[in-house]
């Protein structure tokens, strides 16, 4: 019986072993290329230059400060929008709503993740900036705030179906023992269930902000890309130039080679940096989930 | 279930079949070339028409035009993934350099509108007024005679080579030593469908576009060379005269030694036919300068 299934037992291991380890490949990969095309930046452009508050690549001014910064307020401003937003979405279908009421929400969560990000930023450019131009007094709708609630929509779904999830797999009998304690169902939502979730919910919330920092096309769109340097809380209320959008704007028309050419994928590293910085936080809360599970078993 | 998948796989492979072999017969039906174009967002509207009907006339050659902005039309032709690139810029000198069999074939004079959102009761400015609002002197409407209001400015991307000549030839005037740069926060927005976007729907925004991108619904100012000028606004009659002061050339740059097939076409573009195609379509000629 074994003789002839181990030729094609052995290919088939062999090609799930080679996927599982390509992702591995394909990031190194990844990194040695950015790496390599990046990093001649530091010889090229002075750091002062580097790290100024201009840019303006065509006369060769690399300043990325107001680039980083708003990256950070764009994506800072989303997560405030999104993580209390998703967080109380995934409790209310997880703990509160009858299921028809679950059962209509989870999939229009679902059908929210899948809108494409371009037609997002269609309708933020076409009317909802003109709304917050108008609705704020603004001297113009494309703003970093703009962005950061177009964005909010984008990191709103996973937040919601991860932190559902998570909800969803504390043991019935946390729930039950607290009520019947004589805990209301909001105390016991509060004070047991989301606690003994808040690994998830993190874990949420840093992919979320993860994706908000990547995301590209709505704030090449809405936010006006004006590379000015943010000064206050008031930047949310003004134009902003992001990492993502300066490279997808300026990546078509750079001859191969040249120093702008390195210098976005400079910018290219820093994104990379500040992304695998997220997704290590992750990882590490839900490493130490599994640790107190064990504790708890054990 | 179950039993459904072998079903629909049979079926998605007799639609890939049907569908792989439709597209190899009318690739055999296809006698003659196909041309690539790429590059700048003014130039492509007169391309599309210009491929149209020369398609119209030559039904063996397909014309495909693909937009990008003039710096990616330059070097998509130049590394070869496009035969045609088109650009409204001269080539720089870092361009001249990593690609220097290209060849330029001005195409049409494109005037370049300043507009405003119809609201603004400015009707016209000088060149000098409109290099300080873009360079951040000006701030409020209320300093050009306008109501108070704040000033924004909106441009295209760096990429655009209406964004260049913006810079050099309204920003700097023109002068070789002027450094005058952008104000930092002027948006940059990456096509000219969001400049016109906003400028229409905010009465504080001032924007520029290629003459053949300007809709109804925003304003077009009247511009003068000179403070004590002459207030200009643009046409197809103006952009001719030269009285116009804010207009520059279109180019297509081809490759080395053209093959037959992109001679033909270069030829076609500039000959009379071609060039009133042009024409037809509210630019200036080439040949009329």
């Amino acid at each position: 019986m074994r003789a002839p299934g181990s030729w094609t037992e052995k290919i088939i291991v062999n090609l799930v072993k080679l996927s599982g380890y390509s992702t591995i490949i394909f990031i190194v990969m990844i990194l040695i290329f950015l790496l390599r095309s990046g990093i001649a930046t530091l010889g090229e452009v002075p750091l002062g230059n580097l790290f100024s508050r201009t840019w303006y690549p065509i006369e060769e001014y690399y300043g990325v400060l107001p680039l980083i910064a708003g990256s950070i307020i764009v994506t800072l401003g989303a997560t405030l929008i999104a993580v209390p937003i998703g967080v109380i979405t995934a409790i209310f279908i997880a703990e509160i709503a009858p299921p028809w009421a679950r059962n209509t929400l989870k999939p229009l969560v679902e059908v929210l993740g899948g809108v494409p990000s371009v037609v997002l930023g269609f309708l933020g450019i076409l009317f909802f900036s003109n709304f917050i131009r108008q609705a704020l007094q603004l001297p113009t709708g494309l703003t970093a705030l703009t962005g950061a609630i177009l964005l909010a929509f984008i990191s709103i779904p996973p937040i919601v179906s991860i932190s559902e999830d998570a909800l969803d797999a504390v043991p019935r009998s946390y729930r039950d023992a607290a009520l019947a304690l004589g805990a209301t169902h909001w105390q016991t939502i509060w004070r047991v269930t989301l606690p003994a979730a808040r690994s998830g919910v993190l874990t949420a919330t840093m992919l979320g902000i993860g994706r908000t920092i990547g995301e590209t096309m709505v704030v090449l769109m809405v936010t006006g890309n004006a590379p000015v340097m943010p000064t206050g809380l008031g930047a949310l209320f003004s134009p902003v130039r992001t990492m993502t959008a300066t490279i997808a704007a300026e990546m078509g028309e750079v001859a191969s080679g040249s120093v702008h050419y390195h210098v976005l994928f400079f910018i290219g590293i820093i994104l990379f940096v500040i992304s695998l910085g997220i997704n290590l936080t992750a990882s590490a809360f839900i490493f130490r989930q599994r640790k107190r599970s064990e504790r708890i078993l054990s | 279930m179950k039993k459904l998948l072998p079903i629909v796989l049979v079926s998605m492979l007799i639609a890939l079949a049907v569908f792989g072999a439709g597209c190899t017969s009318s690739n055999n039906t296809a006698s003659g070339a196909k041309l690539q174009l790429a590059g700048s967002t003014s130039v492509q509207p007169h391309a599309e028409l210009l491929a149209k009907a020369f398609q119209a006339n030559n039904s063996g050659v397909q014309v495909f035009v693909q937009g990008g902005g003039s710096s990616a039309g330059v070097t998509a032709v130049g590394t070869g993934t496009a035969d045609i690139g088109m650009s409204s810029a001269n080539l720089s000198a870092s361009q001249k350099s990593q690609y220097p069999n290209l060849k330029a074939v001005p195409i049409a004079v494109d005037g370049i509108a300043i507009i405003v959102n119809p609201a603004n009761p400015i009707t016209q400015l000088s060149l000098q007024q409109i290099s300080d609002i873009y360079s951040g002197k000006y701030q409020n409407w209320s300093e050009l005679g306008g109501e108070d209001r704040p000033i924004v400015r909106v441009s295209r991307e760096t990429n655009s080579g209406t964004h260049v000549y913006f810079l050099e030839q309204v920003l700097r005037l023109g002068e070789k030593d002027n450094k005058t740069m952008f104000s930092p926060d002027t948006l940059l927005l990456p096509s000219s469908q969001g400049i016109t976007s906003e400028v229409r729907d905010n009465p504080n925004a001032i924007g520029y576009d290629g003459l053949g991108y300007v809709t109804p619904d925003v304003k077009v100012i009247a511009v003068a060379s000179e403070d004590q000028g002459a207030y200009i606004l643009p046409s197809a009659e103006s952009v001719n005269q030269g009285t116009y002061p804010v207009a520059r050339d279109l180019y297509i740059y081809s490759a080395g030694q053209p093959s037959a097939d992109i001679q033909e076409y270069l030829d076609w573009i500039v000959s009379a036919e071609g060039q009133a195609i042009v024409t037809d379509n509210g630019f200036v000629p080439i040949a009329n300068e």
